[in-house]
């Protein structure tokens, strides 16, 4: 089946400031959403879509006010539901290019059940989740990707919820495309925003986002400028899977798991480093990549990214053949269809 | 034949009871079909289990389907003239729904021992004083099916299954119908199976010859009255396929994408069943993960320009609640079905009642006004769907639509409309460009809001759940608060001045008013028509238009010293008027059983609070 754009191209030229809107940001100085939307109005100008064919749509909490600040069409709707939202938002016009912005206690606690339904059904939705591993607009309570054991309002003596990743929840509902990037590195975000949109499906990156306030360097243990290099592995499409500062460390899969090698060391060459493959529809190897952290790096940049129909497609053509083929194409002709009979 | 005694009637009540899969609901179905297209106006109600398939010959698994016929049928009947009984416990669990002297019709076969014991019948049921109560015809249906099966060779599942067509052929031949209608279904149904076509046409000529050799039959033979009905096309249609086709009606008027956004729940799913046949006319249908998904992917189509429904039943109304509320706060037109059922909780899935009025009315944190209407026939659920889009656009605010489990299942003869003859409907759309467009102004008259959907130049802006100022930016300003919800109570309250006044019928100047709103239409009419026509005056107003209600409802109450209001539920119609008119004394007739009214419980009660 060829892929369809249901967006239209526009010949516009915009900067970031054409998406920068009157409103006062108001997220406490420092929070990584500053840098989240940065790159967010960043990612804009690179997609030659009229502004008017943009609508954000939000949940509850902190990340979700970001509509607000974006100068396009917005919905800051509830707590939860945003990905249910920018369903009916798309089904309804799917020349719109419609973005979903949730935290994690948002897209994968009260919004668990949405997020993964949307991801399964493929429909074309940019969603970005912004990961700090808390509940900061209630003010410090575990989310579902708070790390077990932590100590918070709600888990004073540490949390016991062994926590969900997101990446793995989208690739349990065989979701076609995923990234990862860090708030402190908006290059990196924008790359992955601009390619998320790109994709013709559900698209989800998920940012690693330091709440300063509530849980502040819940990410430091990859993040620091001192350790990032080595904890985080960037990948790239096509490319050996290479890290470190010297990028001389490199992943392996040994037959049965991924593991660290480094190059030069026991004989291990290049040709030992996995290439990274975004495309392989098989998930076992994203789900690994989506799940690495502790002895290995986390991964970032695309993981995933598949070719799949999407139901904004699906749904379009079906909506048009019937539209040619139908029975009916009046009210008229549907009330005296069937049985009836003149008195 | 044998010389008949055919006896005239304005109306009969035949009632097809027996195990879930005896195809009962089809019986009844072909032969009100028949009825209709041979001049009888009609009213039918399915009384079905929760389950599926209960287990074969209980109770649990008895399926019914009643169907009136005759002149000016308001509702399906209270009890019935012919009761068809395809096993034992469908005889237990039905018998009380016949009418003294009625012909009851069994299938004789699966009287076995086994059977009656599992319907709980410990001797045989065919006594002497029901033999005098009843006409009953013990018709061997099974063993001349299975007869007729055997010598054209059909195998005994696809033979089972014809059983239902033994009993309706005597059915029609003890209300002098002829077998066309069946026929022609049969050879449409059945196109590609004619082995099929013939046996089921072979049973139900069985059964039509079957009573003709019967003595008993032969002075219980009814002529059913032509209904006067005004002139023009008709057809049947049940109360949820009429309220889809509403739906589509308006959307094909107001020039809107119709979007419906559901999820599956008893009694209410037809309605998106209905709606996903229809691509073709443009409706956009969305079978969401969850009750809440239903209603936000349509707060989400509405804002994005269409005219976004979604339907269900009790307990999705109240998994829906939040979402109404972004639906109020937003100002976003969303029409919301709710075919009630018995509740609370998951209740009585298949039973009818009209116990969601105060959710409906009131089911939302803060202040949330909405608009609320309701249905009173199945067939009228056409015009309510119609209407409640129509407000929904025009006044910018969700609209709930209550209609009930007796009403989406039931059907009725619908007089088909043209769609040229039906009202306008401009929905109020911002102009691309505008200078002047803020979210939250308002029009003068209504008060509504205008639509600017994303896509248009230049109109760019934001909605959610939080309060904003007329501009539209946020605001926590004590007195924009205060006006805001001022302002969202009096758009609602303002739709008074858009609707009709609110009327008497039966005899306006009677001592007795009686008061009902939504499915119970039909038994209250007959009940009140019958009073008057025997002497005993009442007056009768029936509300559709519940939030707000018609301006002259005060006026119209207070000419009253008795008033009785009638519903299915304990209540709460009650509770809402004397909220607006404590001046005015109400009492109250309630059943909350999940059955309809009956005329006979209705007079009773009337003649009770009239002393006669």
């Amino acid at each position: 089946m060829m892929e369809k754009h249901f967006v239209p191209k526009a010949d516009v030229e915009y900067t970031k400031a054409d998406f920068t809107s009157d409103q006062m940001v108001k997220w406490c100085p420092g929070c990584g959403d500053h840098a989240i939307l940065a790159a967010l109005l960043a990612t804009f100008p690179k997609l030659h879509i009229k502004k008017e064919n943009i609508c954000m749509v939000s949940g509850i909490g902190c990340s979700s006010r970001i509509p607000y600040y974006v100068d396009t069409y917005g919905f800051h709707s509830i707590h939860g539901r945003a990905c249910a939202v920018a369903t009916g938002v798309k089904l309804a016009n799917p020349a719109l290019s419609v973005w979903v912005n949730m935290g994690d206690g948002d897209s994968m606690a009260i919004g668990g059940n949405h997020l993964i339904h949307a991801v399964r059904r493929n429909q074309d939705l940019n969603i970005t989740i912004f990961n700090n591993e808390i509940y900061g607009l209630t003010k410090g309570q575990y989310s579902p990707t708070t790390k077990f054991g932590q100590i918070t309002k709600t888990s004073p003596y540490g949390t016991i919820d062994y926590p969900f990743n997101p990446g793995e929840l989208v690739m349990g509902a065989q979701g076609t495309f995923f990234a990862r990037t860090l708030d402190c590195v908006p290059t990196l975000s924008t790359d992955c925003m601009t390619r998320a949109a790109q994709h013709d499906g559900c698209s989800v990156v998920e940012v690693l986002q330091n709440c300063v306030i509530f849980n502040d360097k819940a990410h430091a243990a990859i993040t620091d400028r001192a350790v990032r290099d080595d904890r985080t592995i960037v990948l790239e499409h096509g490319k050996p899977m290479l890290f470190g500062k010297e990028k001389n460390k490199g992943l392996r899969f040994n037959g049965r798991q991924l593991e660290v090698v480094t190059l030069g060391e026991n004989g291990i060459t290049i040709d030992d480093i996995m290439v990274h493959d975004e495309t392989t529809e098989d998930t076992g190897i994203h789900m690994m990549l989506a799940h690495m952290g502790g002895d290995l790096p986390v991964a970032l940049g695309v993981i995933r990214n598949v070719k799949k129909v999407s139901y904004t497609q699906l749904y379009e053509e079906q909506m048009e053949e019937q539209m040619e083929q139908g029975k009916y194409h009046n009210m008229d002709e549907l009330l005296n269809s069937g049985d009836t009979w003149e008195v | 034949m044998a010389e008949n005694q055919i006896v005239k009637k304005e109306d009969i009540v035949v009632r097809f009871a027996g195990d879930s899969g005896d195809g009962m609901q089809l019986s009844g179905t072909l032969f009100s079909d028949a009825s209709a297209l041979t001049g009888n106006d009609i009213a039918t109600f399915p009384d079905y289990p929760a389950e599926i398939r209960a287990p074969h010959n209980t109770i649990a698994g008895v399926s019914g389907y009643q169907v009136h016929v005759g002149n000016h049928i308001y509702s399906s009947g209270d009890k019935c003239d012919i009761l068809v009984a395809m096993n034992p416990a469908s005889l237990k669990s039905n018998l009380k729904w016949a009418k003294r002297g009625a012909t009851v019709i069994v299938d004789i076969d699966t009287f076995t021992e086994e059977a009656m014991g599992k319907a709980g019948y410990t001797a045989d049921p065919f006594t002497d004083e029901m033999e005098r109560a009843y006409t009953i015809i013990k018709a061997p249906i099974t063993s001349f099916t299975e007869k007729i099966g055997e010598a054209q060779g059909v195998d005994k599942k696809t033979t089972d299954k014809s059983r239902n067509m033994f009993a309706l052929g005597i059915i029609f031949y003890a209300t002098h119908k002829t077998l066309d209608h069946t026929f022609a279904y049969l050879e449409r149904k059945f196109a590609k199976k004619p082995a099929v076509i013939a046996l089921n046409k072979a049973v139900l000529t069985e059964g039509y010859e079957y009573a003709d050799k019967l003595e008993v039959i032969h002075s219980h033979i009814f002529e059913v009255a032509h209904a006067e009905m005004p002139k023009g096309r008709y057809r049947n249609i049940t109360g949820n396929v009429a309220t889809a086709w509403g739906l589509l009606a308006a959307a094909e008027k107001s020039g809107r994408r119709l979007f419906l956004g559901s999820y599956p729940i008893t009694p209410a799913t037809d309605v998106m069943v209905e709606l996903a046949k229809h691509k073709s006319l443009g409706a956009r249908v969305f079978q969401a993960e969850d009750e809440i998904a239903g209603i936000c992917s349509a707060i989400g189509a509405s804002y994005a320009g269409a005219l976004a429904c979604t339907s269900t039943s009790g307990p999705g109304l109240s998994l829906k609640s939040e979402a109404l509320g972004l639906a109020v706060m937003t100002e976003l037109p969303l029409v919301v079905v709710d075919v009630q059922r018995g509740g609370p909780s998951t209740g009585l899935p298949t039973k009818t009642e009209q116990s969601d009025l105060v959710q409906a009315l009131y089911g939302r944190n803060g202040e949330a006004p909405l608009i609320v209407v309701a249905a009173s026939s199945s067939a009228n659920c056409f015009y309510w769907a119609f209407e409640a889009a129509k407000l929904a656009l025009e006044h910018m605010t969700p609209v709930i639509l209550l209609t009930d489990g007796y009403l989406g299942n039931g059907s009725q003869l619908f007089r088909i409309p043209s769609m040229k003859d039906m009202p306008e409907i401009k929905p109020r759309l911002a102009t691309p460009g505008d200078p002047d467009y803020r979210p939250f102004r308002r029009d003068a008259e209504t008060m509504a809001r205008l639509w600017a959907l994303p896509g248009m130049e230049g109109l760019r802006h934001r909605v959610g759940g939080l309060e904003k100022c007329p501009d539209g930016p946020l605001s926590t300003d004590p007195e924009n608060h205060a006006l805001m919800v001022h302002n969202r109570q009096e758009k609602v309250d303002r739709v008074a001045n858009y609707i009709p006044e609110q009327k008497v019928e039966g005899d306006p100047d009677a001592e007795l008013l009686v008061v009902g709103w939504g499915g119970t239409a039909g038994a209250l009419t007959l009940a009140v028509e019958e009073m008057n026509n025997e002497g005993t005056p009442v007056a009768y107003t029936h509300f559709n238009y519940i939030s707000p209600l018609p301006k002259n409802t005060g006026e119209l109450l207070r000419r009253y010293k008795k008033i009785v209001v009638c519903e299915l539920n304990s209540g709460q119609f009650a509770g809402w008027l004397r909220s607006h008119f404590p001046e005015c004394p109400m009492t109250q007739y309630n059943k909350i059983m999940g059955l309809p009214f009956e005329v006979g419980e209705l007079k009773a009660e009337f003649r009770r609070l009239l002393g006669k």
